[in-house]
């Protein structure tokens, strides 16, 4: 997030030459705020605001996108979300124990794939929950996580050498010479009878089965009497990697049955993210057209205390690590539309206010104080709901709960103290001329 | 004092809410008769396979159907996209990995080269589990809110918020049963912001009220506090929900088809929750207020009639004032029960209010 700090750093010229370009500006400035006063001073401060939050808006937008560092939730980038359940059998009944396993075994089956950030997670005593963003091919991917693999080694006769029982592990290394190799550990009998096999059949293929289906045929190269071996040959670490989770897989100890799965592709998701652009911007500017329309100065602060809202939610998706999904995107819209209703709310207040004769910094002042209780008491409630949505919910929806969360405490702080700040500052620069008729009041 | 009347009209007001929501609720117990469900429940629900596909060229529904008959898949559903006649989505029965695979190269034969765009599929155990969370936490949720607007306002207002935002749920329930909209886990999402959101409107009509209420003159009634707060916010209340409706809009318009249904239930949400704040909330508090009020008066005047000991009880009305507090002169019936405010105070709710 901030590499060019290092850059600058590292160099001390740069460094010197930076640091006192700063020093010189934060000197100019506190120099020109202690010889100014009354509205002067208000009009660099809110000069100064109106800078920093354009320079931090430019920074968060194009330098170092805020919206690039939020986690995309699988409906925007695509992915897929499964949900698997133990079922019963005679030999193998579910336990927790078995249950405990198919998890550890799942994980390592989507190590393999190399998927960034994977969800696997228990859900009740039967449910196992996987979610894997970005994956390119979502059918093999439910596949390979759910099937009830049987593995089995078999001679070139035809004849089971060894299954997955008897493998002890199976990992992806990098070999002598440097080429990729998956290393396979066997034990007790059937590292036994992998030597025998491989005595009698050198020069011959071993054919690897997963639930009959042909995995890969290396050929025996010597024989393998410790129950050690590796296979060689690929082509990437990838491909490598891949086979031992397959191989690794071996026979999971409940049977699974996938009973949700929902699968986006990574086109669909974009396609998601370019039309929530659209409704984005067109929510975005009718509102920002209605408040300055309407509320002239005030709905202008307004409008720019919503860049800031819009910095601090992105801000707060990041730090929190929250997902951000497509009913999530609906929430943001939504929550912007909130964030302005707090301003609504102050400053119809604070216009009445001043119809009773108030100077403007004390209508600012009781219109706030009045409003505060109004807009704390109505946002509970949407908090309320949100975390009712959050504890009920799965996916999605939960990302929207987040959102929503998150939109309702920006709103406050913009709302409530961003606005109010600036609302003083405003009127203290006497910028705008009369105060009355910048609300839009006469006389 | 005030320039509309909101009140005084509460009784027009509740018939128009009333027959919407008579109808929603009609519109359920028919679809439910007729076997179709009370919603259009989609596969989040009912369990079931959605396939959106994107094939190369623009298709023919009716050749896709063909297929998907040729699948053994007759209950299908098959819907081509409003915008890209390319797209088409269908939703069937659960399928087995085995059946979709089939049906999936049974199109491709047909109807050529296509990408699948989202594959969606839930079990019926799953579709049951969300039915029974979705009530539970909507119910959660209006617990919580009643609890709160309780413990913030008093018992009135909070009962009175938490009608008139059922009366909000049911409206886009109706809405969504009467034009047998889809509905799927977003729609609960939907509901739940509803909830949520709808409070908002009514929160600051009260807020107001109970202002208002602080200043209540001698001669003003509650209908004429309500009256005057409604007024003073009815401005703020609507401009509040613009603009929460143009970004819901928005979305609604430009966000695609996955978020379509989700945000036209937030529009009606957001409208009927504006209008219910101000045509239900309210009047029913006033309402409340004045029914506890009348009561109270009748439980204080047999007080003041009761004879000096050993004396008989007088009938009430001959000495009872004909002007209390500008409300008309109330039935007899309750006021000499024996003078306890108890008894009146039960029945005194279905009596009618006249018109002023």
């Amino acid at each position: 997030m901030f590499s060019w700090i290092k850059t600058v750093a590292s160099q001390p010229l740069y460094l010197v030459a930076v640091l006192l370009g700063a020093g010189l500006v934060v000197l100019g400035w506190v120099l020109g705020y202690r010889r100014t006063r009354g509205a002067a001073r208000s009009r660099l401060v809110l000069f100064t605001a109106v800078v920093l939050v354009l320079a931090g808006g430019f920074y968060f937008t194009h330098v170092q996108p805020l919206l690039g560092m939020v986690n995309l939730g699988l409906d925007l980038q695509g992915g897929i979300h499964v949900v698997m359940e133990g079922v019963d059998t005679p030999e193998r009944p579910v336990t927790e124990e078995g249950m405990r396993k198919v998890v550890e075994v799942i994980r390592r089956r989507v190590d393999g794939m190399g998927v960034t950030e994977p969800i696997i997670q228990r859900q009740g005593a039967r449910r196992i929950i996987v979610e894997l963003p970005g994956i390119k091919n979502p059918d093999q991917a439910v596949q390979l996580i759910g099937r009830t693999a049987v593995l089995a080694f078999k001679d070139p006769e035809g004849n089971t050498v060894v299954t997955g029982d008897d493998l002890l592990s199976a990992d992806a290394q990098v070999g002598p010479g440097g080429e990729y190799v998956v290393a396979l550990k066997f034990k007790g009998e059937g590292a036994r009878r992998f030597a025998d096999a491989t005595t009698k059949f050198v020069g011959q293929q071993i054919a690897i089965y997963l639930d009959e289906e042909l995995v890969q045929s290396p050929v025996v190269q010597g024989p393998i009497p410790t129950g050690e071996a590796i296979i060689r040959g690929y082509d990437t670490y990838e491909e490598a990697k891949r086979v031992a989770a397959v191989l690794t897989s071996g026979a999971l100890p409940v049977k699974l049955q996938i009973v949700e799965n929902r699968t986006v592709s990574a086109t669909l998701g974009s396609d998601s993210i370019a039309r929530s652009k659209v409704a984005a911007a067109v929510a975005v500017t009718l509102i920002l057209l209605f408040l300055i329309v309407h509320y002239r100065v005030p709905g202008l602060v307004a409008a720019f205390a919503l860049g800031i809202y819009a910095l601090l939610f992105l801000g707060a998706l990041v730090v929190l690590d929250a997902t951000l999904t497509l009913p999530g995107i609906a929430g943001v819209l939504l929550g912007m539309g909130m964030a302005v209703d707090a301003n609504i709310i102050i400053f119809e207040r604070v216009r009445e206010e001043l119809r009773t004769g108030r100077t403007a910094r004390s209508a600012i002042d009781t219109g706030f104080a009045h409003s505060l209780r109004t807009i704390i008491d109505s946002n509970v409630t949407t908090i309320i709901a949100a975390v009712v949505l959050y504890y009920f919910g799965t996916g999605p929806i939960r990302g929207f709960a987040v959102t929503l969360l998150v939109g309702v405490a920006a709103t406050v702080v913009t709302g409530v103290f961003i606005t109010r700040y600036l609302l003083r500052l405003v009127m203290d620069s006497a910028l705008f001329g009369n105060v009355r008729a910048l609300w839009g009041l006469k006389g | 004092m005030y320039r509309i009347d909101f009140i005084g009209r509460a009784r027009l007001w509740m018939s128009i809410s009333l027959a919407l929501v008579v109808v929603g609720i009609a519109s359920m117990v028919v679809g439910m008769a007729t076997g179709r469900g009370a919603l259009n429940f989609g596969i989040d629900f009912t369990g079931g396979t959605i396939l959106d596909l994107k094939f190369e060229q623009p298709v023919d529904l009716g050749r896709v159907r063909n297929v998907v008959l040729g699948q053994g898949l007759g209950e299908a559903v098959i819907q081509q996209d409003q915008t890209d006649p390319r797209v088409v989505l269908i939703r069937t029965r659960s399928l087995t990995p085995e059946a979709r695979d089939a049906l999936l190269g049974a199109l491709e034969k047909d109807l050529g080269r296509h990408t699948v765009l989202r594959v969606e599929d839930v079990h019926g155990v799953i579709a049951r589990n969300l039915i029974m969370q979705a009530v539970l936490a909507v119910l959660i949720a209006l617990v919580g809110i009643l609890i709160y607007l309780a413990f913030r306002f008093e018992h009135r207002f909070g009962v009175a918020a938490v009608l008139a935002l059922f009366h909000d749920a049911i409206i886009v329930l109706g809405a969504f049963a009467l034009f047998r909209v889809e509905v799927g886990a977003p729609f609960v999402a939907a509901v739940l912001t509803i909830v949520g959101y709808s409070v908002m409107d009514t929160v600051v009509v009260f807020d107001r009220i109970r202002e208002n209420l602080k200043l209540k003159q001698r001669g003003q009634s509650f209908a004429d506090v309500a009256n005057l707060s409604i007024n003073q916010v009815v401005g703020r209340s609507i401009k509040t929900s613009l603009t929460v409706f143009f970004a819901v809009m928005a979305v609604l318009l430009f966000g695609g088809k996955t978020t379509r249904d989700f945000a036209l239930a937030l529009a009606i949400g957001v409208i009927s929750g504006t209008y219910s704040s101000i045509f239900i909330a309210s009047p029913i508090w006033v309402w409340w207020r004045e029914r506890e009020e009348r009561a109270r008066r009748r439980a204080a005047e047999p007080t003041r009639l009761r004879p000096a000991e050993g004396g008989r009880l007088r009938p009430a009305p001959a000495t009872r004032p004909a002007s209390a507090g500008g409300w008309p002169a109330e039935g007899t019936r309750q006021a000499v029960a024996g003078g306890r405010p108890a008894a009146g105070k039960k029945r005194g709710g279905k009596r009618k209010r006249k018109k002023r």
